[in-house]
């Protein structure tokens, strides 16, 4: 026996939609397995994984906390990814947004009014874009490689970060520990429904992603956006400029990964600290592709993804398996998707020897 | 559909009450790990402290753990789940950790709280921390004694008082045998990265220094100075394993005697807010084995270390000049705790700048 792929003559609308579903229940089912080799009962250990933490009502928001930042981030990225821009930068976008829009509640934080909320959201879409500026000038007007200098900056806005909290945005009152003074209550992002911490950061990311969706399904720039990604040359023939279209994705995903980042300081962390991000910035590249770069399932992907971070906790709990589950759950969810995205360009065929080809056609 | 889910829902509720009322009969303790528990290090040491705290208390208790748990909103997540989960008392083992405790703290206020390293306490949050600098200083003896070149090399985690009261400590134990000792000071900003740490440890041997200490967790300084030939100090567990011929000794945490004293506490009701900072007399702190040293210099190590803990000695006591040449403590006057706990400034000795 012998297994063909064959292209199909045309991208399969059914196994679009059904393939990451495919890949879900793969993942299940192999998880299940590793659980059972592990001497674990599986039906109780992917219980707590995937069910536990949708139980209660406190885990339903920790998942939206979760959540949230990597869906703002992702929904970005997906502008940058369709119009063929790569920006794996995110994460130091995030950092610089958190630093800009912590400006108002660490340096002038005598200064109480309801206008402080506002502006360092505002100002932290802009320290995001600022930074996603400099591989965006970088790009467009020296070729540089996006992927490289993005990249790269992360570790500056980093170490940027890690300098202005152990020097001149110290906490004086912090016994000389790396980390500033807590936000003033003007400056903490509320929460949002009384019941859990989940704050505004969640709705911001919600409504980015309907924004986002729009423009791309219904807007004259949603197209210039697919056209210059798909194919740069048709797009100059089409008007559309490649470069000013560097500048517009860049500058987006670098605004949304900067409202990520101080939505994520001022509603969950609420003061700056060496570090603020557990690597929400990759993760969201993650998000973005699993969600196929379409800002609705990428809410979808987000809350997968979140939920494989607290299912992991829970599985720790109830069964006393290692925290590495988790990487290997999100390792084996990212693999069957990209394997399972192979039905939506292929069929594939089972050829038997013994029989000629014509016998089994179509598809299995 | 509906029906399908409201029937899951129920068996998992059935499921939950029954697991609830097998635990209610055992306490609950419960740890949260910054780090794998089998790092090595600092993880390790408190995770031992547990199986201790297991082995002594186990017919009264259990205990539950979460590794791996970031600093910030991940902690104060986790930290909620145990609480929620019942555990009694919680113990959270990183200084990163302390916010997220108080804030969970002030949500559960029948739950006890035990936070390692931190500052801030509650009615319900006790912290505890130990005098890691009291090894420190005698490593910084044996250093002295050790050391061909005068120079030691030590590779430091991030420039929070802990840590630079550490770095002292150990200038000044050296100094106490050999006047013009000096470190040097690699930070490699990071508690755990075996990357990290064994590229600190080489710049550190390639810049001539014959001794290294580490502020890190993991073994990789162990490792890059057993290849170089060169000595070395182990940080919260005894890293025998990963030099046996390297390492002069190491300063292990023995967590367990206070978890097993604190949980007794809670179990008999008479728990309250405490902030202790024990040290290599109360056995939070011990010394590994003295090896791969000369006879006098292992003597002259047991020595100090009978001192420290009679109280004779205290490895903080003047004449001591800051790193600028300007006196800090006059002679025979010890410093207390508060600066200590807030130091951000070296002795003389140190060939750094303080990272500011």
């Amino acid at each position: 026996m012998r297994i063909e792929l064959e292209k199909r003559a045309k991208i399969s609308t059914l196994f679009s939609i059904l393939s990451p579903f495919i890949a879900f229940l793969l993942m299940i089912i192999f998880g299940g397995i590793m659980f059972a080799l592990l001497g674990k009962n599986p039906v109780t250990a992917l219980y707590s994984f995937f069910v536990e933490p949708l139980s209660e009502v406190w885990s339903l928001h920790e998942l939206a906390i979760k959540a949230a930042p990597l869906i703002l981030i992702a929904v970005g990225l997906s502008v940058c990814f369709r119009s063929n821009n790569w920006n794996i930068g995110a994460e130091g976008q995030f950092i610089m947004g958190a630093i800009a829009g912590s400006i108002l509640p660490v340096v002038f934080y005598d200064w109480q009014s309801p206008l402080v909320l506002p502006l360092m959201m505002l100002m932290g879409m802009l320290g995001g874009a600022l930074f996603a500026a400099i591989p965006a000038f970088l790009k467009a007007h020296m070729n540089t490689n996006e992927i490289l200098t993005s990249l790269m900056l992360v570790y500056v806005a980093q170490l940027f970060l890690d300098w202005l909290v152990r020097g001149p945005w110290r906490n004086p009152g912090g016994m000389n520990f790396p980390e500033t003074r807590t936000f003033a209550a003007d400056a903490i992002l509320p929460e949002m429904i009384a019941s859990g911490r989940t704050h505004w950061g969640f709705a911001f990311a919600i409504i980015a992603a309907i924004l986002v969706w729009f423009m791309m399904r219904y807007t004259l720039k949603g197209f210039e956006i697919s056209v210059l990604g798909q194919s740069e040359r048709a797009g100059r023939f089409a008007g559309f400029s490649s470069r000013r279209m560097i500048w517009f994705s860049m500058l987006l995903s670098g605004a949304l990964a900067g409202l990520a980042g101080i939505s994520e300081v001022s509603g969950a962390i609420q003061q700056l600290r060496p570090v603020i991000s557990p690597g929400y910035g990759f993760t969201a590249i993650i998000v973005a592709f699993l969600g196929r770069l379409n800002p609705l399932g990428i809410i979808a992907a987000g809350l997968v993804l979140a939920l494989t971070y607290l299912g992991g906790e829970a599985a720790q709990l109830s069964l006393g398996v290692s925290d590495k589950v988790t990487r290997v759950f999100q390792g084996l969810l990212l693999f069957f998707v990209l394997s399972c995205d192979t039905l939506i360009h292929y069929r594939i065929r089972l050829v038997w020897y013994r029989f000629t080809a014509s016998d089994l056609d179509g598809s299995r | 559909m509906k029906k399908l889910l409201l029937a899951l829902a129920s068996t998992a509720a059935v499921i939950g009450f029954a697991s609830a009322a097998a635990a209610q009969e055992k306490a609950k303790v419960c740890f949260v790990y910054v780090g794998s528990k089998t790092d090595g290090g600092w993880t390790q040491a408190h995770d031992i402290g547990r199986l201790e705290l297991e082995k002594a208390l186990g017919d009264k208790i259990e205990t539950q753990f979460l590794e791996s748990v970031p600093e910030g909103p991940d902690a104060e997540r986790a930290i909620e789940r145990l609480a929620r989960s019942g555990c009694g008392l919680i113990y959270t083992t990183s200084f990163g950790f302390m916010d997220a405790t108080i804030k969970i703290a002030q949500k559960f206020p029948d739950v006890k709280f035990e936070h390692a390293t931190g500052y801030k306490t509650a009615p319900n949050v006790a912290t505890y921390n130990s005098r890691f600098y009291e090894g420190r200083y005698i490593q910084g003896v044996i250093a002295a004694k050790m050391s061909e070149k005068g120079v030691a090399g030590y590779i430091a985690s991030f420039p929070i008082p802990e840590v630079v009261m550490g770095i002292n400590s150990f200038v000044i134990g050296a100094r106490s045998v050999n006047p013009d000792f000096k470190i040097k000071v690699v930070w490699a900003n990071t508690w755990f990265d075996p990357g990290k740490e064994a590229d600190a440890a080489k710049a550190l041997v390639d810049q001539g220094v014959d001794i290294l200490t580490q502020h890190t967790d993991t073994t990789a300084p162990m490792q890059v100075a057993a290849e170089r030939g060169i000595k070395a100090f182990g940080q919260a567990s005894d890293m025998i394993a990963a030099g046996p011929k390297t390492q002069l000794t190491a300063i292990v945490d023995t967590w367990g005697a206070y978890y097993i004293k604190r949980t007794q506490a809670f179990l008999d009701g008479k728990w309250e807010t405490t902030s202790s900072w024990d040290g290599l007399k109360d056995g939070i702190l011990t010394m590994a084995p003295y090896t791969n040293m000369p006879d006098d210099v292992k003597k002259l190590a047991e020595e100090t270390e009978a001192k420290i803990k009679s109280g004779e000695l205290k490895p903080f006591t003047g004449p001591l000049k800051k790193q600028d040449g300007s006196e800090w403590l006059a002679a025979g006057a010890s410093s207390d705790d508060g600066t200590l706990l807030g130091m951000n400034f070296y002795v003389e000795g140190v060939d750094d700048q303080l990272p500011k």
